[in-house]
């Protein structure tokens, strides 16, 4: 009875909280290492007073943020204004659930797998809670009853719609090579076949991660809070804590749209070439380690970006979606589909 | 057990997070001082010009949203049909491929009847 309680509730529970805080320290590494960076291709110096190069600026950002005093202006709509920046930060988190962090691994006798729970259909559940938290920040953007959140919120709202559909049809790309729509199975297929896929689907990766961006409310696609238009957007009107929960939805999302990269077209917790006799020693560094490198390459990459490009205009950003990503996604399934008949 | 346990521990326990820390935040912050027009919405320092921003107004992507309805029941779909593909072969492409192909008129008709461009109404 009590390896019972051990194994499907105290495991679980610990692997839960695991889970749930690993974006939130993300959230707190990523903050320092935006900032820092950003200053760093603009030849600024960025924060550097608090802790050693500032390490500790996050830290000091959250204080504030948690004694800060909380505004809501009086047309405001009270229950939604307050309950979507909940509704944003939980399913965030939420879709961490079916997320592979690392390969099986003992401890204490107990085989533990890196990730809290694995469903046939982990990959659309993924995409499915993502998508949710886009409901928080149109229910912010309407409860704020103020011009320039309504707008952000608005455009969030077109945004996401025109990005689900490249990702979708790149995710099923992926799909034709894995057999299966479960990501834990989508690693499992890149170590049998002993290649990333992103050497296979080159097309279905750049797609992928323009779209990812662009989910993400990333610069040059950050038109829901376009601070040279919006002034900030959907949040706006929020201050506080609740600012600071958009915030972390906004890195959290980040963190899990690299993951998918990585899990889908750069193998996951996969050693590079891991079928490779000559580079097998590569294999005894765990495989949390490697997932870790890997998506801390992809978030660097977001914040290359953000430095690099300028911003789209939003009827660009929506003829980008739909007259170029689409075609060409759906052109992509169905060359591979053919590719794949004829032999 | 079921894996949709472990789903159910971690939906409780991030629900717990998302909505505790926002109650405890409530207690411990600064209160509430109301003076002035502190409480009005930010229109950038001026009064707002409208008591509410719920204006009427023309929600230009109603068309995208038709069209994205009919493209993510294609990609619904699509997956089962992705995951078995190799036991269906050549038959399963010929299949999908009239189906892609009715779709691609849709989308065709919807490009030129504008409904994929967002700068039509404005001239």
């Amino acid at each position: 009875m009590s390896g019972f309680i051990v194994s499907e509730i105290i495991i679980p529970v610990i692997k839960s909280v695991a889970v749930a805080l690993f974006p939130l320290v993300m959230t707190v590494v990523m903050i320092w290492m935006e900032r820092r960076v950003v200053a760093l291709i603009q030849s600024r110096l960025g924060p550097n007073r608090v802790g050693f190069e500032g390490v500790l600026q996050p830290i000091a950002d959250a204080i504030k943020l948690f004694f800060k005093e909380d505004i809501m202006h009086r047309g405001a709509d009270r229950s939604l204004f307050n309950l979507s920046p909940v509704l944003t930060l939980f399913t965030s988190l939420l879709a961490f659930c079916f997320v592979p962090l690392g390969d099986s691994i003992n401890v204490f006798g107990y085989t533990i797998n890196l990730w809290v729970a694995e469903s046939p259909v982990g990959l659309l559940l993924t995409l499915g809670i993502s998508s949710i938290s886009v409901f928080g920040v149109i229910f912010g953007g309407w409860s704020s009853n103020s011009k320039y959140p309504l707008l952000g919120g608005l455009r969030s709202v077109v945004q996401v719609l025109s990005y689900e559909i490249p990702i979708v049809l790149t995710v099923l790309s992926v799909v034709f090579f894995s057999h299966s729509i479960s990501l834990v199975d989508i690693v499992a297929s890149q170590k049998a076949e002993g290649m990333w896929y992103a050497f296979y689907l080159p097309v279905s990766f750049i797609v992928f991660w323009i779209s990812a961006i662009a989910e993400t409310n990333r610069a040059p696609f950050d038109l829901p809070e376009a601070e040279s238009e919006l002034v900030a957007g959907f949040h706006t009107e929020y201050s506080g804590m609740k600012f600071a929960y958009y915030y972390i939805a906004e890195y959290t999302h980040m963190v899990l749209a690299s993951s998918l990269v990585v899990i889908l077209f750069f193998g996951g917790w996969l050693p590079p070439f891991p079928n490779v006799e000559a580079l097998s020693f590569l294999g005894y560094v765990p495989g949390f380690i490697w997932y870790l490198v890997k998506i801390m390459f992809f978030l660097y990459v977001f914040i290359w970006i953000r430095a690099t490009f300028p911003r789209y205009r939003f009827d660009e950003l929506i003829r980008l979606a739909w007259k170029w990503l689409v075609p060409l996604s759906l052109a992509n399934v169905m060359a591979i589909a053919l590719v794949r008949s004829l032999g | 057990m079921n894996q949709y346990w472990y789903f159910f521990i971690f939906f409780v326990l991030t629900f717990a997070f998302a909505l505790g820390l926002i109650l405890f935040v409530a207690l411990v912050r600064y209160k509430r001082h109301d003076y002035g027009d502190k409480y009005l919405p930010y229109e950038c320092g001026v009064d707002p010009v409208t008591p509410h921003a719920r204006e009427q107004y023309s929600v230009r992507f109603y068309l995208l949203t038709l069209v994205f309805i009919v493209f993510e029941v294609e990609s619904i779909f699509l997956f089962p049909w992705a995951v078995i593909y190799d036991r269906l072969m050549i038959f399963g492409f010929i299949e999908m491929a009239i189906f892609v192909v009715i779709l691609v008129l849709g989308y065709v008709y919807a490009w030129k009847a504008d409904a994929l461009d967002f700068r039509r109404s404005f001239d």
